[in-house]
């Protein structure tokens, strides 16, 4: 059954990319279609990398001659979007933790209830109320809640698992797309592919005049959104690294100043992961369901607002770091965290992977 | 519900309708467009479209170089073989220097033509996204400045009296309507799709021609501007019409129909015979022909053959290639004589005159001493499996329509004079194309004739 709707949806993939490659009227829109013309017909690792390559602006829908109520039935964010999916689960290691792409929404939810209940039951049955709920300053306070150690070992684990998980699907997503390109890996590909990725160049359009959303004007809301969150997740992701080295490197203990490197870093991008993702859900809400994988939204959700509520929790914490509430919103804050990185390698979180991974082997295919 | 009255109202809902509706709102009058489509579907065969040609004397937009008045005209007198209209030509060609801009001002977007596009990039603008794109930019702005849009609405009748045009009869989602207006545009397109109509111009053949664009393009207000005395320009059985896969849909199927492989090919007809050339010149400039060419065959089909070695040569078609491991299953799977094609097949490779096979230029790879000949890339037939491609007449758009003057305004016969009524777009493209097509052109008269047409309504209606 799972194989059959996977192959239903490829099946439809190829059979769309095959009408859409003898019309090529969308070929100024963007890179999915630019890659596509560079291929005659569509195997299956091809589509897999089309499928990453398209950005769900969903510009092609709106300028679709073929779109439905047309004959041809054409709905190419849609198609994509949902082989996207599969390819999520098809690359995804190890193989039976794909089901989790499934009620992925599910899924993420749990995770966050349980991982939030468990750091909570195991602090009050662990640590001394007085401890938990007094105030605690300077150095090391963080830890006089949860022990060095503890917070370490589970996060050291959590992440490194879902760093290997992530880093193998990748590699799996990668060696895939090979065959069907007769690209080399150049220092140019590197620097096409990250200059897409750091602009969001495809939720621009070719002109940078944006994509659609509501409906078939164009918009750079959600790119902009979008660059919020990404930057926001860059910039807290090296807050922690730079923790990381205070920590080891100058054996200097958090919590830090507010004008230390990590608070900046981590008070900059929790902003973006505030505004980026409230912004990115307010205008799914908005956006048209037509060319939608509306069957995903559950997976795009709960990741943007898990984003939200990790960047909502750390903000109040800093705010009230230095009050007796520090305790409680350091597990609140650590049990959002924990759930994000159980749940990375089987989470929208991927997208952003297998979105550079295939930016990447269209810089080595374009060469301009 | 539609207004009762208005000043300007435009028929159609396509590039030269959208142009004159917007020309005539700038203008400062009221604008009612009425599309018998509905927004799924609008804009007539300018959905299939994704170009227009334009002069310019530099480079502009995404057109290199020059592209002069005298080499679009030239451009023109060669594929019309002389029935144009000069006057209304040459008007057409210098308007096209400024519509870039003019466009783009209004929102549609352009690209540099890219693959595949039959090297135009110095003479057409391609529109970023296609002609759905650049309809999409044209409502939005057009519905931005006021211009009131009903979709679903078709105009079935225009009352004409002494003093011109007085009001149109439209049956739309609230019923049966009339809508009075100062001055009317026409812009509904030809009558392709009206399966009556063709056949009065061809006879029974016109039961398996394939209408490559709209539905909805049924030539009601030609015919009923016709009867009311209105000159037409064009013979009915002219069209723009090129080979497509015989398994398209009956309408809309646009670009993606069409086949690739004919120079690569042999084609028969249903009798197993060779009808023309298949290797004349490259298939960009033979591709127009061949509707016309397969529509004066029996049952209007034929059959393009080709073999194991030139089967990665060609964009293939989206319908699947019919194969066979024998010429003589090939015959079966596609119907036709099997001792005829196997005939066909064998008299064709042994006329083969062997030369350096080379698609990028005019080889020397041609038959010598059979009727009719293949001039160039002529490879035997010989190489298991052989496969097969149906191929139907696909009608782009028919050449009949409506004579203008300069102004856009629509000439009346009988000497009846009536100022307000004009056309634009395919329902006058017969002025400048009484024969033939430059690629782009169709795109160029709306534009250039919607504008025109937009502002003369927008005066006579404010007068």
């Amino acid at each position: 059954m799972e194989e059959e709707i996977q192959r239903s949806s490829l099946g439809e993939a190829e059979r769309t990319m095959t009408i859409c490659n003898a019309c090529r009227y969308c070929e100024g829109l963007c890179a999915t279609f630019q890659a596509m013309t560079l291929r005659r017909a569509f195997a299956e690792t091809d589509l897999d990398y089309l499928a990453n390559l398209c950005h769900n602006c969903t510009a092609c829908y709106h300028g679709c001659q073929y779109a439905p109520p047309h004959y041809f039935d054409l709905n190419v964010p849609r198609t994509l979007a949902s082989l996207r999916i599969d390819t999520y689960q098809r690359y995804a290691w190890p193989g039976f933790m794909a089901r989790l792409f499934e009620r992925n929404g599910l899924v993420v939810s749990i995770a966050i209830a349980v991982s939030l209940a468990l750091i909570i039951v195991l602090l009050f049955a662990y640590q001394d109320p007085a401890v938990l709920f007094s105030q605690h300053t300077g150095p090391g306070a963080f830890y006089a809640v949860i022990a060095h150690y503890v917070m370490i070992s589970v996060a050291g684990a959590t992440f490194g698992f879902s760093v290997l998980a992530v880093v193998i699907s990748c590699l799996r997503f990668w060696n895939s797309t090979k065959p069907g390109s007769k690209s080399k890996l150049s220092i140019g590909a590197w620097a096409r592919a990250l200059r897409n990725t750091a602009t969001l160049k495809y939720l621009g359009g070719e002109l940078g005049e944006g994509c659609s959303t509501e409906d078939e004007r164009w918009s750079n809301r959600r790119r902009y959104f979008h660059q919020f969150t990404m930057w926001g997740f860059i910039l807290c992701f090296a807050s922690t690294c730079v923790a990381t080295i205070y920590h080891y490197g100058f054996d200097i203990a958090a919590p830090y100043s507010l004008f230390s490197l990590p608070v900046l870093l981590g008070s900059v991008g929790g902003v973006g992961l505030l505004v980026g993702p409230a912004g990115q859900l307010w205008l799914k809400t908005r956006s048209d369901p037509r060319p939608a994988n509306v069957s995903q939204y559950g997976m795009d959700y709960a990741f943007l607002a898990s984003l939200f509520l990790i960047s909502l929790t750390g903000m109040l914490l800093l705010a009230l770091r230095e009050t007796a509430a520090m305790g409680i919103l350091l597990a609140i804050h650590l049990g959002f965290v924990l759930a994000f990185f159980v749940t990375l390698p089987y989470s929208k979180f991927v997208h952003a992977v297998y979105r550079f991974a295939a930016l990447l082997r269209f810089g080595a295919e374009m060469r301009r | 519900m539609i207004p009762a009255s208005t000043d300007v109202l435009v028929i159609g809902g396509g590039n030269a309708a959208m142009c004159a509706a917007i020309a005539a709102r700038e203008a400062g009058a009221d604008v009612i467009v009425l599309e018998h489509a509905g927004k799924a579907m609008r804009g007539g065969n300018t959905r299939h479209t994704r170009n227009l040609r334009a002069m310019h004397d530099g480079p502009v937009h995404t057109l290199a170089e020059v592209y002069s008045e005298e080499e679009y005209w030239q451009d023109l007198l060669k594929v019309t073989e002389g029935q144009t209209n000069e006057p209304l030509a040459r008007l057409m060609i210098r308007e096209s220097a400024n519509l870039l801009d003019w466009l783009h001002e209004r929102g549609v977007r352009f690209q540099p033509a890219l693959s595949g596009t039959l090297n135009l990039e110095r003479t057409n603008a391609f529109f970023l996204g296609g002609g759905k794109t650049l309809l999409n930019a044209q409502y939005l702005h057009a519905e931005r400045i006021g211009v009131k849009v009903f979709y679903d609405s078709e105009v079935t009748g225009l009352a004409i009296d002494e003093s011109g045009f007085r009001e149109a009869a439209v049956n739309c989602t609230g019923g049966l309507q009339t809508i009075r207006a100062k001055a009317v545009v026409v812009a509904s397109g030809g009558f392709q799709a009206n399966e009556e109509w063709m056949k009065e111009a061809w006879g029974e053949a016109a039961n398996n021609f394939i209408i490559r664009g709209t539905p909805f393009n049924r030539g009601t207000i030609l015919r009923n501007l016709m009867e009311q005395s209105a000159v037409t320009v064009g013979d009915p059985t002219q069209c723009h019409a090129v080979a497509i896969d015989a398994r398209a849909p009956k309408y809309d199927a646009g670009i993606v129909s069409r086949l690739d492989c004919v120079c690569f090919s042999i084609v028969v007809n249903r009798d197993a015979q060779r009808f023309y050339d298949e290797g004349e010149d490259f298939w960009p400039k033979r591709y127009a022909i061949w509707g016309r060419l397969v529509a004066q065959q029996p049952g209007q089909i034929a059959y393009a053959i080709i073999d194991a070695k030139v089967v990665d040569k060609f964009m293939p078609s989206i319908f699947p290639k019919i194969s066979a491991e024998s010429i003589a299953d090939l015959a079966r799977e596609i119907n036709v004589p099997e001792e005829a094609l196997a005939a066909t097949v064998s008299s064709f490779n042994d006329a083969i005159v062997s030369g350096h096979y080379d698609t990028e230029i005019l080889d020397d790879c041609r038959t010598e001493g059979i009727g009719p000949p293949k001039s160039h890339w002529a490879l035997g037939i010989d190489t298991p499996p052989f496969y097969a491609y149906p191929m139907r007449p696909g009608i782009t758009f028919t050449y009949l329509g409506l004579e203008v003057d300069d102004e856009a305004r629509v000439t009346f016969g009988n000497g009846r004079l009536v100022r307000n009524v004009f056309a634009a777009g395919e329902v006058m493209a017969g002025n400048i194309l009484g024969k033939g097509y430059c690629a782009g052109t169709g795109m160029t008269i709306g534009v250039v004739f919607g504008r025109i047409a937009g502002e003369n309504a927008a005066r006579e209606a404010l007068q």
